[in-house]
């Protein structure tokens, strides 16, 4: 860890500008994975803008009948809300699914979309990574990748984004509010909001400098019924090797994303007129061009079979869900 | 005391103390936080300075040159001392790999530098700052490409198991080709890491040519003269402190980098330094448990009779490394008049492979009871019966040299009758509970029960207080306990009254922490020395030994009773003496044997095997405490599901390095991975063994548990993985169809 200076803003406006204006900047608020990375150099801010003064800790309803999520609730408290709970299940079920109770009660929902990935040439630093050091190279591509994308990498990069919430946060159609420096408000869709490594890996999301996350909106609830399944190498405290959230109507239409197998949460609105057909016929459409390592071709069979768990429990009768 | 007869009755029999489940007399230090680790001591050197390894990030080659400039100027450093500044320093016991000096590279992570600060964030922070300049060459790190050409080596593990590099009983060749069944099929098993939850760390100060060191140690008096060796010191200018370890499992035999480095950057420093090895550097710069490759080929009759038993294991290692004895309990576990055993050891450029709990058996077993399931099949025979069937009470290898007590057959049976065997469908992917296939399976348990010299102090005080001391350590397993059980015994006074103190090598030396020797070895060398304790205090009260009963706090003799601390009034009594065997090991053969069973899930759509139930039966001669023993037992057990289904060091085989090197990475079960864990200890006494007619029980947990596993995954899918861990990504494509 460098040594770094620290302060705490009074408005998201200030938190944006202190950040804007510093390069080696940046945000703080659970610190769950920053801190981690700072003590291996991973990342190395010379300055931290801690955000958890700022009153974005609410979860509150929306004119349009949604939820407007507060940046800094935090995952404990975003999955046990009861309105999340009701309408929003699959959210709730990811959050439950990701890290440990500890780790829940800390991690907020911003610093969660922006958790860096898990690979473990981009932890070693000596090892080339283009993710942490642009033109080393990319260690992965021929090593030891079992965890790593499937679809949607680079030559330049196969890392996976960790997590579980932005999955159901994506089939949830999710809105990332922002503001910058200046005081300016910024509505980015998460389809949007993680990007593809192409040839900047180093460049997770679309966020541009200084920007920060105010709140995550959920639009009205989809109805249906919400399932999250995440397939791991434990029962507990594990990273997906692969996940699917679904919302699966009555009529047997829905959504689904992935999460495990490529740089954002996957989803492929085409696939998903193919819900009716079964899994096999979504994960072809949704898999279309995947180019898997000579260590991760399971994930392909995984990913179809996961999903068609997760059909079977949105159809089951009787099954824990959510009633349009 | 020299034990070369069978023990007879003796004062530990009236088992008042001894054999009662027992809490840990230091679980309430453990659970309030005030048993001081070693990283924790901060009393016990004024100003200490934290140190910070630096490991190179080549797997082979040289070391060019190191720019300590940025990093001296950085805030708070005090010294730096890097391994060109040092000569290539000697190896201590057990150590392959140097551990520091030179500019020779054997492995990645290997230490190169230790830089000292007042703060560990500021000797972190100025050791990012350390130039290295490399000169990288080509490595040798990838098993499988290497095993073919690998020679044979035979060796031990050095605590416990060992082979030759071939050993025949009868014609093995002979009879497998005539075996009217026959089995052969190869398996591979994982590189592990000990993944303890105490890194190994290192407190070091110097009083001129005086090192004392506390640290985190399983073996005090091989360390102490390792110190010296490596150090160049006099044995006795080194003191070498280990009250308290969190956890070593085998990774802990010998002294590692933190403890060198912590003396060498406190002597650079001229003041105590700390140094702990930081998560990421403990795959790579300490030790491991070597993946194997191991070919079983059985030979049976018809009727289940084993003819021919060969079983062969390729691992690698560093130069001077030893392989991994993954054979020897297949000279010892069943019958069978023709046998093959033998090892290769390939040249690696990984780091060093050494011992790891139940180092030979935990993956040797991994595949002979596998292999055995496979042949049970063959058979069509009951698995449970088709070992029974092949037991012997006799070493295979050398017949009329009997077990001391081998009790294989009532585990399984027990275990089999305890855990609903009759129930299992011997047709695998038969059971279906709600999304899970269920399936059941089973393994034997072997480990060798180990002889070692093992000494201690006795001291009785005015008050009727008993006091041992010895270098045996409590790496977690409850030596402390069943120490002051055996003195309580012994001296027939309550737990209460019995002070225990381990750990410093100012005292006399045990047999100290692995092999599962520790427990038997170290209570008979207390057991000793309090016969002599005995003896001191019925002379000074003038009573005759031989009559002389130690009870409730009292001596009795006759009509008389004396408060024991009435034989102290006139200064306090000590004695010291040391449990020495004779050859009752080489006219017997002692081991520990365990019957595991397991029921485990295995999702239907995504292959994920979550165990459901466990059962081990152990035949382990007197279990001194059942409670911290069933302890050491369910965790082998647990140990054993994450070698069955998780623990793999993944090996880059281009830069010569184990990847995963954090517990993100490296995984291991959690809790919610392990379900309901039944123990039972078979009721039994081995007085061949010593005068507490105890055995080992830290070992023999994990000693086939991996195996029921991967057994009841096959009863659960029908799908046979030969190839540990069994991940899903290895069950996936075979799995049976969902519908």
């Amino acid at each position: 860890m460098k040594s770094f200076t620290y302060e705490r803003p009074a408005t998201p406006a200030e938190a944006a500008a202190a950040v804007a204006r510093n390069p080696e900047a940046k945000f703080i608020a659970g610190g769950t994975n920053l801190l981690d990375l700072m003590k291996l150099q991973i990342e190395t801010p010379t300055h931290l803008v801690d955000v958890n003064g700022l009153t974005l800790d609410a979860i509150e309803p929306t004119p349009e009948g949604g939820l407007r999520i507060g940046a800094l609730v935090r995952n404990t408290d975003l999955a046990a809300d009861a309105r999340v709970r009701r309408d929003y299940a699959v959210l709730s079920r990811a959050l439950l699914a990701g890290a440990s109770g500890q780790l829940r009660n800390k991690a907020t929902t911003a610093g969660n979309l922006l958790q860096r990935t898990r690979c473990p040439y981009f932890y070693d630093t000596a090892q080339a990574c283009n993710k942490r050091q642009p033109g080393s190279g990319c260690s992965a591509l021929d090593g030891i990748s079992r965890g790593l994308a499937v679809i949607g990498a680079s030559e330049h990069c196969i890392a996976t984004h960790p997590g579980d919430m932005a999955v159901a946060m994506r089939v949830l159609d999710a809105t990332v509010e922002t503001v910058d420096g200046g005081g300016a408000t910024r509505s980015i869709p998460i389809a949007e909001f993680h990007r593809l490594p192409g040839d900047k890996p180093e460049t997770d999301t679309t966020l541009r400098a200084g920007e920060l996350i105010t709140a995550v909106t959920l639009p009205k609830p989809p109805g249906g019924r919400h399932v999250y399944r995440k397939v791991r190498d434990r029962a507990s405290y594990a990273y997906a090797l692969v996940s699917v959230a679904a919302v699966v109507q009555p009529d047997g239409t829905g959504r689904v994303a992935f999460g495990g197998v490529a740089h954002r949460p996957w989803r492929v609105e085409e696939a998903e007129a193919e819900l009716p057909k079964g899994a096999k016929a979504v994960t072809a459409r949704a898999f279309a061009g995947a180019r898997p390592t000579h260590d991760n071709g399971f994930k392909l069979t995984l990913a179809e079979r996961t999903l068609g768990a997760a059909l079977h429990e949105a159809q089951a009768p009787g099954r824990e869900g959510v009633r349009p | 005391m020299k034990f070369d007869t069978p023990a007879g009755q003796n004062p530990i029999d009236q088992l008042k103390v001894v054999g009662k489940a027992t809490d840990r007399i230091d679980g309430k230090y453990k659970t309030t936080g005030t048993a001081p680790y070693a990283y924790e001591r901060h009393d016990v050197a004024p100003n200490q300075a934290y140190g910070y390894v630096l490991g190179a990030t080549i797997a082979k080659g040289r070391v060019r040159g190191i720019d300590t400039a940025a990093a001296r100027r950085a805030p708070g450093v005090v010294a730096i001392v890097t391994t060109l500044d040092t000569p290539r320093l000697e190896r201590g016991r057990m150590n392959a790999a140097y551990l520091f000096g030179g500019d020779a590279i054997q492995h990645y992570h290997q230490a190169v530098a230790v830089v000292v600060a007042e703060t560990f964030e500021q000797a972190r922070a100025a050791a990012f700052l350390v130039r290295v300049d490399y000169a990288p060459e080509p490595g040798r790190f990838d098993l499988a490409a290497e095993a073919p050409a690998a020679p044979p080596v035979g060796g031990n593990s050095g605590e416990g198991s060992g082979a030759a590099g071939a050993e025949r009983v009868g014609d093995f060749e002979g009879a497998f080709a005539q075996a009217p069944v026959q089995l052969d099929a190869t398996y591979a098993t994982a590189d592990e890491s000990h993944a303890m939850m105490e890194p190994h760390a290192t407190i070091a100060a110097w009083t001129g040519d005086r090192l004392t060191l506390w640290t985190s140690n399983q073996m005090i008096a091989w360390s102490k003269g390792s110190v010296a060796k490596i150090l160049g010191l006099k044995p006795e200018n080194v003191r070498v402190d280990s009250p308290y370890v969190g956890g070593g499992f085998g990774g802990k035999l010998f002294v590692r980098a933190d403890a060198v480095l912590a003396a060498l950057g406190a002597r650079a420093a001229g003041r105590p330094v700390k140094v702990a090895l930081t998560r990421p550097l403990i795959a790579n710069n300490t030790t491991h448990r070597p993946a194997t490759i191991q070919r079983i080929r059985l030979g049976a009759t018809k009727d289940g009779t084993l003819t021919a038993i060969g079983h062969e294991s390729t691992s690698g290692n560093l130069a001077d490394g030893k392989p991994e004895t993954a054979v020897d309990q297949t000279k010892l576990l069943y019958a069978g008049a023709n046998r093959l055993t033998a090892m290769k050891l390939a040249r690696l450029d990984l780091p060093e492979g050494n011992a790891m709990r139940a180092p030979g058996e935990a993956p040797g077993l991994l595949a002979l009871e596998v292999a055995m399931d496979e042949m049970a099949e063959k058979l069509g025979i009951d698995p449970v019966e088709f070992r029974i069937r092949n037991d012997t009470q006799t070493d295979p290898m050398k017949p009329g040299r009997r077990f001391s007590h081998r009790n294989l057959v009532g585990c399984l049976r027990t275990g089999a009758e305890k855990f609903g065997w009759a129930k299992r469908n011997p047709t695998p992917g038969q059971v279906r509970d709600g999304r899970f296939l269920v399936g059941i399976g089973m393994a034997a348990g072997f480990r060798n029960n180990l002889l070692v010299k093992s000494g201690a102090r006795v001291r009785l005080d005015r008050d009727g207080r008993v006091t041992v001391e010895t270098d045996m350590t409590d790496i977690g397993t409850g030596s402390y306990t069943i120490i002051a059980q055996t003195a309580a015994e012994m001296m027939g006074v309550p737990l209460d009254r019995v002070v225990v103190r381990l750990g410093d090598s100012d005292f006399p030396a045990s047999a100290g922490s692995g092999g599962q020797f520790g427990a038997n070895n170290a209570t008979s060398g207390v057991y000793a020395a309090c016969v002599q304790l005995r003896e001191a205090v019925a002379q000074r009260l003038g009573i005759n030994s031989a009559d002389a009963v130690f009870a409730n706090g009292q001596v009795r003799s006759g009509n008389r009773a004396v408060p024991l601390g009435e034989a102290a009034q006139a200064g306090e009594l000590s004695a010291v003496d040391a449990i020495e065997y004779g050859d009752l090991a080489k006219t017997y053969q002692q081991s520990t044997f365990a019957g595991h069973f397991v029921e485990v899930g295995v999702d239907a759509d995504t292959a994920e095997v979550r165990v459901r139930r466990m059962l081990a039966v152990c035949a382990a001669g007197r279990i001194l405490n059942p409670k911290s023993a069933r302890s050491q037992v369910i965790g082998g057990m647990t140990m054993g599901v994450g070698a069955a289904l998780m623990e793999e060091l993944a090996v880059d085989t281009r830069r010569g390095f184990f990847v995963n090197h954090d517990l993100a990475g490296y995984e291991v079960p959690v809790h919610a991975d392990i379900p309901r864990q039944e123990v039972i200890f078979l009721d039994e006494a081995d007085p061949i063994s010593s005068p507490m007619k105890a055995k080992g029980v830290g070992e023999l947990g994990i000693c086939g548990v991996g195996a029921a596993v991967a057994n009841a995954v096959y009863n659960a899918t029908g799908v046979r993985v030969r190839d540990f861990p069994i991940t899903l990504d290895k069950l996936i494509e075979r799995m049976p169809d969902a519908a």
